[in-house]
């Protein structure tokens, strides 16, 4: 780079800085890196069948994670995606298993379920003026006790309904190209977050959820019912988390009445290292699928290059932080 | 300056990363054991087993868990990595053996010898399973409690869970035994703690209300009878306590009498076996179905025996 050049056109470079593409570069650069990296550590790590491993660990995780960038957006935050995805994999099986009813009917009901529960917690938040860390908190402890209760403390299997394990495992691509078998779980995380981005990019529902996260009286005053928008996108959250309690039901063929605490802090640790700002107004679902993937990732390829499980969760953490010093450095100088 | 900086700052965490890659000698045979937990003293016990056997038979084994037991797909996505890195064979302890069914079979196609410890899995895939006969254990402590209470009287159970295998074994271990033997013993209360001590300690203070006359309790793991040991002394009853397991408190509250003894299972030759079942299944000779890893009894008397000593964990 010239003295010229950097003082007259900025570089491509530099251009992307200024249009803040750049936190997401870096995530994508870190992506590439760490694929690099642990490929040339590990023979084993480059292979098709550890890469669709990796993207099946990442379905689950990176549907909570779109879920949560939503909420995160609106300056809010969701500590109930967790214990709602099981909640909703509960209701699939208490739907499918004990009614014995055929499959579309556990779809909608875990979509709904999913739905009226991110209905509630947005109804906490702008009617009943809770902050979003309580009112979500509350919301996870209801919904862990709940999927305890209904499902008697036992997992509920989906033996009686054949075809409920294809939603997951499954392979539509592979059944047209029998070389990459990517599994259908990992296409509906594509396809959610696809609708995702386009819903916060190109529909009034997305404008007014990163509105609301950059200056939610501003909206209010100039005569919006911000109510009622923010109950709307806690309700699709919801709905999405929903979906991934399916991906995660169908995986295990179960619904696993224990699970789903601390997958909330997996999903936002995904959000932030994406750059989405945790103060809301600000992010992206592209960065948020990165982050997911860079999560994904990382536990693999440590456990690929046999580090000790006590270190695995020291370099996660530190990544995290080293995303988020990324991002405030970044605000500060913007 | 700045994008440098966070170029550099990216690369550094990539070269902390690759710093862990202690480079796997390439002609030992590898052996991942994927078990149920990791950071529990038990499951720290068992890898302890599964590096002596590593060391004995020349083999290279690693030990990963999820970090709470209910997380079923974490260990299926620590399965699928283990299978990446080819390895000569692997032990599983299955969280939900059936959840983990379409990857075992992974497994099975792929080649790669499986071996099952500490609880079984529903499936013929495992070549064999290490594990404690739990029901039989169970058993030897009702035996225990009866002795204590002489023979009669209200006891009650307090277990991790009614999920997992070990939960349920543990407690038709008990319950039988005693309904079979011991017709003057009723067992008035059977409650599930999730093996948290806190938790199993409030219950250990109900039980005791609602029942002034209990004789006994039976705490069926580590967390449990920790819990029924705090609930007791903060209640302050005086009642028989038979645990479950070891551990540094477990093994203070034997010392002190304020347990009778508990049962210990072999976490180490667990671990052990396991291994070496592998070893063994690698180079085609044939192991038995299921290798009973042991169990034993102890109390104050004999707690320090060689025998006894080298079986508790701390």
């Amino acid at each position: 780079m010239t003295v010229v050049n950097s003082t007259s056109t900025p570089s491509l470079f530099a251009r992307l800085i200024d249009t803040g593409a750049h936190q997401k570069l870096l995530a994508f650069a870190s992506l590439v890196l760490l694929l690099i990296g642990f490929s040339i550590a590990s023979p084993n790590f480059m292979q098709t069948s550890n890469m669709i491993a990796i993207l099946q660990a990442t379905s689950v995780n990176g549907i909570l994670a779109v879920a949560a960038t939503l909420v995160i957006i609106t300056g809010g935050i969701d500590l109930s995606v967790g214990t709602l995805m099981t909640f909703c994999a509960v209701i699939a099986g208490v739907v499918l298993t004990n009614l014995g009813l055929p499959l579309p009917l556990g779809v909608i009901a875990a979509i709904g379920a999913g739905a009226f529960c991110g209905l509630c917690s947005g109804t906490f938040v702008s009617k009943m003026k809770i902050p979003p860390f309580i009112a979500t908190l509350g919301m996870m402890l209801i919904l862990k006790g709940l999927s305890l209760v209904i499902s008697g403390t036992r997992p509920i299997y989906f033996n009686d309904t054949p075809g409920f394990d294809l939603i997951s495992l499954g392979s539509i691509i592979g059944d047209f190209f029998p070389a990459l078998p990517i599994p259908n779980g990992v296409l509906i995380l594509f396809l959610v977050a696809g609708i995702t981005s386009w819903i916060l990019s190109r529909t009034i529902l997305g404008r007014y959820c990163f509105a609301l996260g950059s200056n939610e009286e501003a909206v209010r005053l100039s005569g919006v019912n911000t109510d009622r928008w923010k109950i709307a996108i806690y309700s699709l959250a919801g709905s999405i988390v929903g979906i991934g309690g399916l991906v995660m039901a169908s995986r295990l063929n179960s619904a696993q009445p224990a699970l789903g605490l601390g997958y909330e802090l997996e999903a936002i640790a995904a959000v932030v290292i994406g750059g989405t700002s945790l103060s809301g107004g600000r992010g992206t679902i592209v960065g948020t699928l990165i982050g997911a993937l860079i999560m994904a990732v990382l536990t693999n390829g440590l456990r690929i290059l046999s580090v000790a499980q006590e270190w695995q969760t020291v370099v996660t953490g530190s990544i995290i932080i080293l995303a988020v010093y990324a991002d405030m450095v970044r605000r500060k100088k913007a | 300056m700045l994008n440098r900086r966070h170029i550099i700052g990216a690369a550094s965490a990539v070269a902390f990363v690759l710093s862990g890659n202690f480079a796997l000698a390439e002609d030992k045979l590898y052996i991942p054991l994927i078990s149920k937990g990791f950071s529990h003293q038990f499951w720290q016990a068992v890898k302890l087993g599964s590096e002596q056997a590593a060391e004995e038979f020349n083999v290279e084994v690693t030990f990963e868990g999820p970090d709470n037991e209910g997380q079923v797909d974490r260990q299926i996505d620590m399965l699928a990595a283990a299978l990446a890195k080819k390895p000569a064979a692997i032990g599983f302890a299955a969280v939900d053996s059936q959840a983990s069914i379409p990857m075992l079979k992974k497994i099975d196609k792929a080649g790669v010898p499986l071996i099952a410890f500490d609880s079984g899995v529903d499936s013929e895939i495992p070549v064999t399973t290490a594990t404690t006969d739990n029901v039989a254990a169970a058993a030897l402590a009702a035996d225990k409690m009866a002795e204590a209470i002489g023979g009669a009287g209200k006891v009650a159970v307090i277990s991790h869970d009614q999920t997992s295998r070990t939960g349920i074994d543990r407690v038709d271990g008990f319950v039988n035994q005693i309904a079979a033997k011991y017709p003057d013993i009723e067992v008035v209360s059977v409650q599930y703690g999730g093996g948290d001590h806190l938790i199993s300690t409030e219950i250990t203070k109900s039980i005791l209300t609602a029942n002034p006359d209990l004789k006994g309790m039976f705490g069926a793991n580590e967390g449990s009878a920790i819990g029924v040991v705090n609930g007791v002394k903060e209640a302050k009853a005086d009642i028989v306590i038979i645990g479950f397991d070891s551990g540094a408190a477990q093994k203070e509250a034997v010392r002190s009498g304020l347990m009778a003894g508990a049962i210990t299972q072999n976490p180490v030759g667990i671990g052990y076996e396991t291994v070496k079942a592998a070893v063994a299944t690698i180079n085609g000779e044939s192991v038995p179905k299921i290798i009973d890893t042991g169990f034993y009894y102890y109390d104050k008397n004999n707690m320090d025996d060689p025998e006894i000593a080298a079986v508790l964990y701390d």
